[in-house]
């Protein structure tokens, strides 16, 4: 990678759920690792996010979520992004999300889901090695 | 580029991510697109880190919206040092603009630039220009003595302060003072916002080498909006007053020269240095320079006459 | 030579002595032992840490200033703490159901988690709800929900802690509407509300107002509820979301005490005299995972707040001085990983909230790191609190760690870190102040961040995640919310605007909204709208355009 190639990550919290320490924690990380991120902050719709990821081309969008709304969010964020043609975005999420739900999130076209207790440098290998540079 | 020209957000966002990461495609696009800039009144927005500058932006487009213009902004954060990456916390002071089409926002990492810009940032500006945005707000870091790079870009540059910033010392200091098209004394609720404005206005009183523009000393509160259509009014003055004078004429023809100047010593360097990396003579070139048994200007004197020789014989 | 003298001789053979002989057979298992805090943590504690502590001047007796030993002489001789399980979830009915099957099973007092468009005060049919209805608490949209909440629960009979905070005037009106048809009296009413607006900019995320519009309401409660409701706590200071968000236990002490200092201030620049409110407010931290620092700390807090509140404020009544408190047991370390293992965390947190004097505690549920508690688990957190209750007898004895060189010298050391930041927050101007510079917020991160390097360095270990790890087999039966709950909710919402006199509704919101514009006393007002069966949401609304909404510096 180029000295100028970085990797451009959008950290976002959809829905109404106000708990950001590990979107924060996360962003800290990537950014140790070289990567530019982009928090979009609280209460964001799923056409916030979109928006924000279309107009600073980023390479990944983390969505942060603990309030169980995932189900309702993400797929409907996924839904936006293909339609606005920016799908070859890898989207990654990670917060409160139940094991049984994470089939159908893939499904819908999340990369991976990184539950509690996952190492830090786990995401950011898993950036490194899944965004094209 | 079609794209581009007709405003299309994620065509531009494409264009603006080749440049940084300076994609050779990008300069063939930026060459393309170069006739359709110029139209944009480029304001520069520059000051310490506190002084509410997210915010003046954000209220800046709120009232830009409101007289119907369209707005672009380009929001610098420092890249570390160390890693490269960064933390870019503009975008997030200005949610309510989120889902406006006519508003377009950016964040950019200066990914080791010095000068309170990224290298790139001026074919960024381009490209949104472009686009047909009627402003393009820059967010610069800073500001210390060598976030000045801004008046290489903007139009109108306008340097935020606080009350009781107390670094009276540091306006004095060169640099911030100059490029001030327009001061701003934000957060006037706090005690010391006017003692601040007069003294700003005090040393523009013993500024000897003013121009026709007297850069005005405005208060604001971002927070509450106080103060924000009279700062859009000012700078809408400023570029009246650039048109006027001729100093937009001027300021275009020098721009022009210097980034031709740029563009081809950049150029220039990167052909030399193409022919001569990696090759032994090269090498063996360097290795005497650090024994001593050369000294670099000699050297450098040789190979460009030879460079030149051999471009002249090609010609 | 003194005593001490002799002592610190003695002490240093010992250091040079045997201890070296048996460092240098095996070294001790880190180079430095600290708490979470960063606190060195010493081999050994003697008479010497505490030589300068002056008993009366620094421990007291418990129920007496400066309250470092307890709140009350008797403290759980008299009473135990009030077993308090926070619950709430999908539509009234099943949280009333919780609720009572709570109560059957020993809890003392209730604790009622709202979903987060209640929290943020939106019905339950507004845009932004969806898909979070009923999820993280029950959904009230409005007075007639809050009847079914309480069905068949006797509110004289009952205290109630309600979490929260943007909309609490609302709840609360909602709920002395709800005693009001069981012919309840609001004087007669025992119970907290959150109320702590202060922490939601900082930690918790479910602010509506900007701050200034926000004080006015919180004291606009403390104003009524001196004058009508005298068993009711007005305010739960928060230091759990804090430390839940990344803090160290100094910084939960520090920012949750300057935040109180924010609210005491607003008050008396509201016009109330200190001695009038502040007996009324109550305090909430966590419970965290290093043992004897969290006991220190709930000491620490105690004694602090005391000396601010004497010295700083001059409240002339004791009662102004003393910090009851409710904790949690800490929900930041319970592991997804070997569920089971949580229940050995709360255990021990809270037995340490137990040992450091709190009012009520709500123990966390084994399967809380994915989801909310089954009935099972609920149960078994209930137990824990009452097997250290009634089976350890470490209740039966007021303070007992008290003297201890080394919990006497925690206990020093974390009231001298948590002033030095409070004195910090202090110079940048006030919480408020601080909020908006966004310091808190960059300390709480930076706090978290540190302490996740140092879980994936190993550095600190977590049983289960980084150490001692197992295959998971996923055979854990979580909670799930039932999805037809907001579908539920929402007809259920709709029918209400459709049923009720929409004529007193208009006029009681249209005087909310002029009074809102004014300095009155917004809460009659507010009782008005809800008694007429205005919703949640449209109650917000109007302060929401009266008010406008809080925009966040939000600082990474």
């Amino acid at each position: 990678m180029s000295s100028s190639r970085k990797i451009r990550v959008l950290i976002a919290k959809p829905g109404l759920d106000g708990h950001d320490r590990g979107a924060k924690v996360v962003a800290r990380a990537l950014r140790d690792a070289g990567m530019e991120v982009i928090y979009t902050g609280l209460r964001q719709t799923p056409e916030m996010i979109v928006r924000a990821a279309i107009d600073e081309s980023v390479d990944v969008i983390g969505l942060s979520i603990l309030s169980g709304a995932h189900m309702a969010l993400f797929p409907r964020i996924m839904e936006l992004l293909r339609k606005e043609g920016a799908d070859d975005i890898l989207v990654i999420g990670g917060g409160i999300i139940p094991e049984d739900d994470v089939p159908e999130l893939k499904k819908a076209g999340i990369a991976e889901i990184f539950g509690p207790g996952t190492p830090l440098n786990e995401i950011v290998e898993y950036i490194k090695k899944n965004v094209k540079v | 580029m079609d794209g581009v020209l007709a405003g299309r957000r994620r065509h531009l966002a494409k264009l603006i991510a080749l440049i940084e990461n300076e994609d050779p495609a990008a300069a063939e696009a930026l060459s393309l697109l170069y006739r359709h800039t110029g139209r944009a009144h480029i304001v520069g927005i520059t000051g310490p880190p506190g002084s509410g500058k997210s915010t003046i932006v954000t209220r800046m487009t709120s009232e830009y919206r409101k007289r119907g213009r369209t707005v672009g902004i380009v929001a610098v954060d420092p890249s570390s040092p160390f890693t490269g990456g960064a933390l870019l916390g503009d975008r997030i002071r200005m949610q309510e603009h989120s889902l406006d089409d006519g508003v377009f926002v950016r964040s950019m990492g200066t990914r080791g630039h010095l000068g309170g810009i990224a290298r790139a940032t001026s074919d960024v500006v381009r490209a949104i220009d472009a686009s047909g945005k009627d402003i393009i707000i820059v967010e610069t870091v800073g500001a210390g003595q060598s976030e000045v790079e801004i008046i290489d870009i903007a139009h109108t540059v306008v340097v935020t302060d606080v009350p009781g910033s107390g670094d009276d010392i540091q306006a004095i200091k060169a640099g911030i003072m100059e490029i001030a098209d327009i001061f701003v004394v934000n957060k006037k609720d706090l005690p010391g916002a006017d003692k601040k404005a007069a003294e700003i206005n005090t040393m523009l009183d013993l500024d000897q080498n003013m121009g026709q523009w007297r850069p005005p000393v405005l208060l604001t509160n971002g927070r509450t909006g106080e103060g924000i259509p009279e700062l859009v009014d000012k700078i809408d003055e400023h570029m009246v007053y650039l048109r006027e004078s001729g100093a937009l004429e001027e300021k275009g023809l020098q721009r022009s020269r210097d980034e031709l100047h740029q563009i081809m010593e950049y150029r220039l360097t990167q052909e030399l240095l193409s022919r001569l990396q990696g090759r032994p003579e090269y090498e063996e070139a360097i290795r005497k320079i650090a024994k001593r048994d050369d000294d670099p200007y000699t050297v450098a004197q040789r190979l460009i006459a030879e460079f030149l020789a051999g471009f002249s014989r090609q010609v | 030579m003194s005593k001490k003298e002799d002592l610190a001789a003695a002490l240093r053979q010992w250091e040079d002595g045997p201890v070296a002989k048996t460092i240098s057979r095996f070294p001790e298992r880190m180079k430095e032992f600290t708490t979470h805090s960063g606190i060195p943590v010493k081999r050994l504690y003697t008479p010497l840490d505490v030589a300068d502590l002056n008993y009366s001047e620094s421990l007291g007796f418990p129920g007496a200033y400066p309250f470092t030993r307890g709140v009350q002489p008797t403290m759980y001789r008299g009473r135990f703490w009030t077993m308090r399980q926070y619950s709430g979830f999908a539509t009234a009915e099943e949280t009333n159901r919780r609720f009572k099957f709570l109560l059957e099973q020993g809890q003392t007092g209730l604790s009622v988690a709202f979903d987060l468009p209640t929290q943020i005060g939106y019905d339950s049919d507004h845009p932004m709800a969806q898909g979070e209805v009923g999820k993280v608490g029950v959904a009230i949209d409005s007075l007639a929900d809050m009847e079914v909440l309480f069905d068949s629960i006797p509110l004289d009979k009952v205290s109630t802690s309600m979490t929260i905070n943007a909309p609490a005037a609302v709840l609360l009106a909602m709920y002395i509407a709800v005693a009001e048809k069981q012919g309840v009296p609001m004087e007669r009413l025992r119970g907290t509300i959150q109320n702590d607006i202060l922490k939601e900019y900082v930690a918790r995320g479910t602010y509506i107002f900007p701050p200034k519009q926000s004080m006015r309401l919180i004291t606009d409660i403390f104003k009524f509820c001196s004058e009508n409701m005298p068993l009711w706590n007005t305010i739960s200071i928060s230091g759990y979301h804090i430390r839940e968000a990344g803090s160290t236990a100094v910084q939960e002490v520090a920012f949750t005490l300057a935040n109180g200092i924010a609210y005491v201030q607003a008050a008396i620049d509201a016009g109330l005299d200190v001695d009038r409110f502040a007996s009324r407010l109550s305090f909430f931290f966590g419970s965290h995972s290093n043992f004897f620092e969290e006991i220190a700390k709930f000491r620490a807090a105690r004694r602090l707040w005391a000396r601010i509140m004497r010295e700083r404020f001059g409240a002339k009544d004791d009662k102004s001085c003393r910090m009851r408190f409710h904790t949690q047991t800490a929900g930041c370390t319970l592991t997804a990983q070997q569920p089971e293992n949580n229940v050995v965390r709360v255990t021990l947190q809270a037995l340490q909230a137990v040992l450091g004097g709190t009012q009520s505690l709500h123990t966390n549920s084994r399967d809380e790191a994915l989801s909310l508690p089954t009935e099972e688990s609920v149960q078994i957190a209930l137990r824990t609190q009452q097997i250290i209750a009634y089976e350890t007898g470490v209740a039966d004895t007021v303070d007992p760690l008290a003297g201890s060189y080394f919990v006497e010298s925690l206990t020093n050391e974390i009231e001298r870190r948590a002033m030095d930041y409070i004195t910090k927050i202090d110079e940048l101007g006030g919480a408020p102040t601080a909020i908006e510079k966004g310091f808190i917020q960059r300390e709480i991160t930076e706090s978290a961040y540190d302490h996740q390097r140092k879980v994936d360095s190993q550095e600190r270990i977590v049983v289960g995640v980084n150490k001692f790890t197992v295959k998971e087999k996923q055979s854990f039966d979580y909670m799930r919310v039932d999805p037809e709950a907001e579908k539920r909710q929402v007809e259920r919402v709709r029918r209400l605007r459709s049923n009720r006199d929409q004529a007193v509704v208009d006029s009681a919101l249209e005087a909310l909204r002029e009074a809102a514009k004014t300095d009155a006393n917004l809460v009659p007002l507010i009782l008005d709208a809800v008694r007429a069966y205005a919703t949640l949401g449209e109650i917000c609304g109007v302060l929401r355009d009266v008010f406008g909404e809080y925009r966040a510096p939000d600082v990474l």
